[in-house]
């Protein structure tokens, strides 16, 4: 095992997080989240069943270097701090010049009998100088489990290094995810941070990408899915601090039965970072009219020559799209899922792991299938 | 031998009454031009032979072999052999031409083994790139590569009937040949029945009508063979309009006329 994988329960950090109040949805933040129905007192700490696959080539991670990357992560709310409590951190650490063919697949499982624990997994990934690799990490639970699961992810690309990370929640609909991504890219280095949402009751993933070197940049791409009563909860943060950066955004959703999805973005250029670009496009579809989707793109530019721009959309399946396929004599269940699947297509193109498409593609189709009969008054 | 029957058909879009009893009979090869001014209701005519939504019929039957299409859902009167190759057909993002058809031919209960092969035959046929078979439906296709497109599906899924509508706008003159001829080879082996809508006399000169009839104001005003085309081009539609109606002007040529000189 190459993967540095510890517990641990740092008593200050949990008495820091004992003094805290949970976030406000008052808070722009937290706006339109579902935050105010979590009874954390209900949730004590437990532990996930965590696997890592694809780490043996690596030399074991140096605690020094974990411990200063994990100093490094903002702490914004009592979620972060419990956290840093009751960490179960899996630490990658790819050396300078290292390029791995295969991606790296850690797995953490909440099994039935961990159902009413809350779970803190950490994971840290650290690219060396023009290092390559890519980390899929998934999240699964027990169909029945009822669980809070408080995920953090710390990732720092060096000068050059090319890191790809792709999350993927599968959860079973009982249970509620707050996470938290930070991701540094320092001198032409190059970051993917992917999500694929499809499961939890309330699944949030708030990300922040830092661009702290010139000529770095970051993409960041999203595919979420929310059925029956299930809401997906986005918010991402393109910073960009350092000159001639870009950074490029592509989230899609789609929400059916009584789903909720938010997405709010902003894009934040600094005072130095002259010479950037940045693109962020949030495309989400309605399939029930008891669905809601919510779409928010901010910029906030403090420096010229510059380059940015957002678009965001939300509405139901387009009317000529299906009449065309219809009218060719495809049934309108085959139509819908034609552009359903079409919709995904190019995010499903840009996850770091292509062989992961045809089960996502399956998925979808699934999840499409299982949508309630509207009703109507 | 099929035979589509239109009668007395009265249709309006959003509540204005634009088809005012249209009597047509189409026959297994047979092709029909329908030739009309702008606002004509040409357009109007074809959404609603194959059921677009936001159409409202009044009145008047569309029976193909007596089955009356306007009781069907538009994927079904595709079924029963009725096609439309639209003026504007709707970019379809992340769905490729294979995935469309590999559902069209299941949806019919047709076997999709040889489907590659076939589009691949049917795409060197009309001169459509075989580079584009990849692309989304008419995703960043050229208004030609989008014709010849429109005329490979009508090719492969082999309907009883088909109205082209406006197939020559915005048509380069060899793509206008291909997609021409390529219908016409149709009427000839499957005996497809052809309505072909059209301002102009320039697809005529490509796909030949045994039948024009003139369109104005929401009715067939007269009927003929190909000279009728002729006399329409000398005389404008003016001539065919109503004593007691306003003349209808020929429009003026847009830009895709340009190719007619």
């Amino acid at each position: 095992m190459s993967a540095l994988l510890t517990t641990a329960v740092d008593p200050a950090a949990a008495e820091r997080a004992a003094a805290m109040t949970m976030p406000s949805p008052e808070l722009e933040v937290w706006r339109y989240s579902r935050i105010a129905e979590l009874d954390l007192a209900a949730f004590p700490p437990g532990e996930a069943r965590t696997t890592v696959i694809g780490a043996e080539v690596l030399p074991a991670a140096d605690p020094a270097l974990v411990a200063r990357l994990v100093a490094g992560m903002a702490v914004h709310d009592i979620f972060d701090e419990l956290n840093a409590a009751y960490h179960q951190t899996v630490a990658i650490c790819v050396p300078a010049g290292k390029v791995l063919a295969e991606p790296i697949v850690v797995t953490h499982r909440i099994p039935l009998e961990d159902s009413g624990r809350a779970v803190y997994p950490r994971l840290v990934i650290h690219g060396g100088q023009d290092s390559e690799f890519t980390v899929v990490e998934r999240f699964e639970s027990h169909l029945d489990a009822q669980a809070l699961i408080v995920p953090r992810l710390v990732l720092h690309a060096e000068q050059a290094a090319r890191v790809s990370y792709l999350g993927i929640n599968l959860l079973g609909d009982k249970v509620w995810q707050l996470g938290h991504q930070q991701a540094t890219g320092e001198r032409d280095s190059t970051t993917l941070l992917a999500t694929v949402a499809l499961g939890g009751d309330y699944a949030r993933v708030r990300t922040d990408a830092r661009l702290v070197g010139q000529g770095g940049t970051t993409k960041q791409v999203a595919l979420y899915y929310a059925d029956g009563n299930q809401m997906h909860d986005f918010r991402t943060l393109q910073d960009h601090i350092a000159p001639r950066t870009s950074s490029d955004l592509l989230f899609k959703g789609a929400v059916q039965d009584t789903a909720k999805s938010v997405y709010t973005g902003l894009i934040r250029i600094g005072e130095d970072a002259r010479g950037s670009t940045a693109y962020q496009t949030n495309r989400n579809l309605t399939l029930s009219e008891g669905a809601w989707a919510e779409s928010v793109p901010n910029l906030d530019i403090k420096t010229n020559e510059v380059k940015c721009s957002h678009a965001s959309t939300v509405g139901p399946i387009d009317d000529e799209q299906r009449f065309y396929l219809e009218s060719r004599g495809i049934p309108p269940e085959v139509a819908e899922r034609l552009v359903v699947l079409g919709f995904f297509d190019d995010v499903l193109g840009l996850l770091p792991v292509g062989d992961l498409r045809t089960d996502l593609r399956a998925r979808v189709a699934a999840k499409l299938q299982r949508r309630l009969p509207e009703v109507h008054a | 031998m099929s035979t589509l029957q239109i009668k007395g058909l009265v249709a309006s879009v959003a509540g204005k009454q634009i088809l005012n009893g249209i009597d047509l009979t189409v026959k297994s090869g047979e092709v029909h031009a329908i030739m009309g001014p702008n606002g004509a209701g040409k357009s109007t005519l074809s959404a609603v032979i194959m059921g677009k939504p936001g159409y409202e019929v009044h009145a008047g039957q569309v029976l193909l072999d007596g089955v009356d299409l306007l009781a069907l859902p538009a994927w079904q009167r595709a079924q029963a052999g009725m096609h439309l190759v639209m003026q504007y057909p709707s970019e379809v993002p992340g769905v490729g031409l294979t995935d469309m058809l590999t559902e069209a031919y299941s949806a019919r209960g047709r076997s999709t083994d040889g489907l590659a092969a076939a589009v691949a035959d049917e795409a060197e046929r009309i001169h459509f790139p075989v580079a584009l078979l990849d692309r989304s439906l008419n995703v960043d296709l050229s208004g030609g590569e989008k014709k010849r497109n429109e005329t490979l599906q009508l090719a492969l899924l082999q309907p009883k009937f088909a109205i082209l509508d406006e197939l020559d706008s915005g048509l380069d003159i060899d793509a206008l040949r291909d997609c021409s001829r390529r219908v016409e080879d149709a009427t000839n082996a499957t005996g497809l029945g052809v309505i072909a809508i059209t301002h102009y006399n320039r697809l005529l000169e490509e796909l030949h009508p045994d039948h024009v009839h003139i369109l104005v104001k929401g009715r067939i005003v007269a009927s003929g063979g190909p000279e009728l085309a002729d006399r329409l081009e000398v005389e404008g539609y003016e001539a065919f309009a109503g004593p007691d109606e306003q003349p209808v002007r020929a429009k003026k040529p847009a830009l895709d006329d340009l190719f007619a000189l």
